[in-house]
């Protein structure tokens, strides 16, 4: 093994990694505590780091008087049905990419590589008068069409660092049984490959949903806004509500922690991957 | 816990060429000397329908949007957009928030890398050693990774409040602070603020990317290592690191340019604040488009892609060369 291990040495790592932890995971209790406080708690002295009377009064608030409830239901759509397009559009390319020696092969390596250069300000004036040309501003497919292209180059490196794992005699023998070479991928390839599929969906999925400045330059109406926008609504005014904010945020925070702590390992083995031969 | 074992399995793997350069060996000759016509069909219909959407709704935005820093494009006016040469780059040069900006930038890119390699690979040193709940740990550590940089900026933008703000409480109450700090009220604290902030979002990626090299070291390194009587400090500059060094500096290098090009976490937490003092690039050029000068903001973004494509070649030319006659050899060949 990696040498002996002294007790002194045992107990630096534990501690180490112990206040790493609760460094790591203090904001994420914060913010919940902060959400769960009567909404005047929140500013009164001492600060608390529990909240003394439970409430879930910020939370009723943001259904109340702001319409969080449809802001939810934009991200889920538009993250659900980019993430997966995105997914299956970058499994096409990054077979490919794993499997073919072509000419232009690198060039299109750089060109995924430059995509994530780029500021991506630069790029939206020039956005905003494509999609008015496509009759597609302030409307959720046309969020879905740009963020589709937003997730592929990097889902496709990762996905390629995926394929490259799995060897090619196994679509080699579905191809000499008789399967044409879309065929072999959609169902010989494909269920091997379910775990490394869904952590590209989740991951997609996860950055459509946290997208926020497309997403505040291209939906305007606030029936399609999205809750990265309406959080930058919170922010815009002078004064931040805290109550309303910290509710919003556990709300936002919630389902992508759900979706990582189902699929972390397999993400980790993506990008680890992805980006070691990318 | 069975789970413990299995993300070694699997990484393993993917990393197991670490050192040597990642060759395509005869198979790739193989397949290139197969090439048909169908093949190509095969190629060009299955990169097509990625290669629309990443041209479409990506680069054609991106350069039509670059060739705006050379003409005079002003949402306040758009009767006039003239070619005007470089005049929005010199306008860029001359701003006099131009040299706060490039040196926050720098500070944001240093002071972010440099603690979260170090805090990153001595995580991993200790998660290489198998016990238990190291899954369940990994997974936890993991969570930051799921929150988007504008998110993470709020959540500490809330931390650091300097009437309400929990720092400011569990600094005073260690006796560390007498009176509240306005964190965010004043550059340099804004600044260090910000740090924390994205070394707390940053340091995982890099455990994890390094844990995953770590485990493609084989046991038998360490082993003669410590025959010939190593110390600790010997065994990771002579063993450790030279053997990881590729992705080492691929990790660093991808982190550098996402760590440029990231402004959402200042938005979050500062919007640039207080009076303008914590922009970078990117968050700067934010403001000037919600200015409307849009052709002095794509002269900045056209900056932001010049200085990352010459560290990109830079970095990659001087870590190859330290990587030595293999991997030399090879590129050679083939250009």
């Amino acid at each position: 093994m990696i040498g002996k291990e002294t007790g002194a040495g045992r107990a630096t790592k534990f501690t180490f990694l112990g206040l790493w932890l609760v460094f790591s995971l203090f904001p994420l209790y914060w913010i919940t505590v902060t959400s769960l406080k009567a909404p005047g708690d929140i500013f009164s002295f001492p600060i608390s780091y529990w909240p003394e009377r439970f409430s879930l009064e910020n939370y009723q608030g943001l259904f109340g008087k702001a319409d969080f409830g449809t802001y939810l239901v934009n991200s889920l759509v538009v993250a659900t049905v980019a993430g997966a397009v995105a997914t299956a559009i970058s499994t096409l390319s990054a077979y490919v990419l794993a499997r073919f020696e072509f000419r232009s092969k690198s060039a299109l390596l750089m060109a995924a590589l430059v995509t994530q250069m780029i500021p991506s300000f630069i790029a939206l004036g020039p956005l905003y008068l494509l999609m008015t040309d496509l009759r597609l501003v302030d409307n959720r497919l046309g969020l879905v069409l740009v963020y589709i292209a937003v997730c592929i180059p990097f889902c496709t490196v990762m996905l390629r660092g995926f394929f490259e794992n799995v060897p090619d005699a196994l679509e080699e023998a579905a191809m000499i049984d008789g399967l044409s070479r879309l065929g072999a991928l959609l169902r010989v390839l494909l269920p091997v490959m379910r775990p490394g599929i869904v952590a590209a969906f989740i991951f997609n999925f996860v950055n459509c949903w946290n997208e926020l400045f497309l997403s505040v330059t291209l939906m305007n109406s606030d029936a399609n806004k999205t809750v990265p926008t309406a959080l930058n609504g919170f922010i815009s005014s002078f004064n931040i509500d805290w109550g309303s904010m910290s509710a919003a945020a556990v709300l936002t925070i919630l389902p992508t922690m759900v979706l990582f702590a189902f699929a972390s390992r397999h993400i980790v083995q993506g990008l680890t991957s992805g980006a070691v031969k990318g | 816990m069975s789970t413990t074992s299995r993300p070694d399995a699997r990484t393993a793997p993917s990393v197991r060429k670490e050192g040597a350069p990642p060759g395509r060996g005869t198979a790739g000759g193989r397949r290139r000397r197969e090439f048909t016509t169908r093949r190509g069909l095969v190629i060009a219909a299955f990169m097509a329908p990625a290669a629309v959407f990443v041209a479409v709704f990506t680069y054609y935005p991106m350069i039509a949007g670059s060739q705006m820093a050379f003409r005079n494009w002003n949402l306040t006016d758009l009767t006039d957009t003239s070619w005007v040469g470089w005049k929005n780059f010199t306008e860029v040069f001359t701003d006099p928030a131009w040299s706060t900006v490039v040196d926050n930038t720098l500070l944001w890119v240093v002071g972010s890398i440099v603690p979260q390699l170090v805090i990153g690979f001595a995580i991993a040193l200790w998660l290489r050693r198998r016990f238990r709940f190291r899954g369940l740990y990994q997974a936890l550590i993991f969570f930051p990774w799921a929150i988007s940089g504008f998110l993470i900026g709020i959540l500490f933008r809330w931390l650091f409040n300097s009437e309400f703000g929990v720092v400011n409480d569990l600094l005073q109450k260690a006796g560390l602070i007498d009176e509240p700090v306005a964190w965010l009220a004043d550059p340099q604290t804004a600044m260090t603020a910000v740090l924390i902030a994205n070394v707390w979002y940053g340091v995982t990626f890099f455990a994890i990317m390094i844990l995953a090299a770590l485990q493609s070291i084989p046991d038998e390194l360490y082993e003669a290592a410590a025959l010939d009587g190593a110390g600790k400090a010997r065994t990771l500059f002579r063993i450790t690191i030279p053997y990881i060094r590729v992705t080492l500096a691929l990790t660093v290098l991808l982190r550098v340019i996402w760590i440029f090009n990231f402004p959402d976490l200042i938005f979050g937490m500062t919007g640039g604040g207080p009076n303008d003092e914590t922009h970078i690039v990117t968050t700067w050029m934010i403001k000037i488009t919600q200015q409307g000068d849009y052709g002095k903001a794509s002269a900045l973004g056209l900056l932001v892609v010049a200085v990352l494509l010459v560290f990109a070649v830079f970095f990659l030319l001087a870590t190859r060369e330290r990587r030595g006659g293999r991997g030399t050899t090879e590129r050679g060949a083939r250009a």
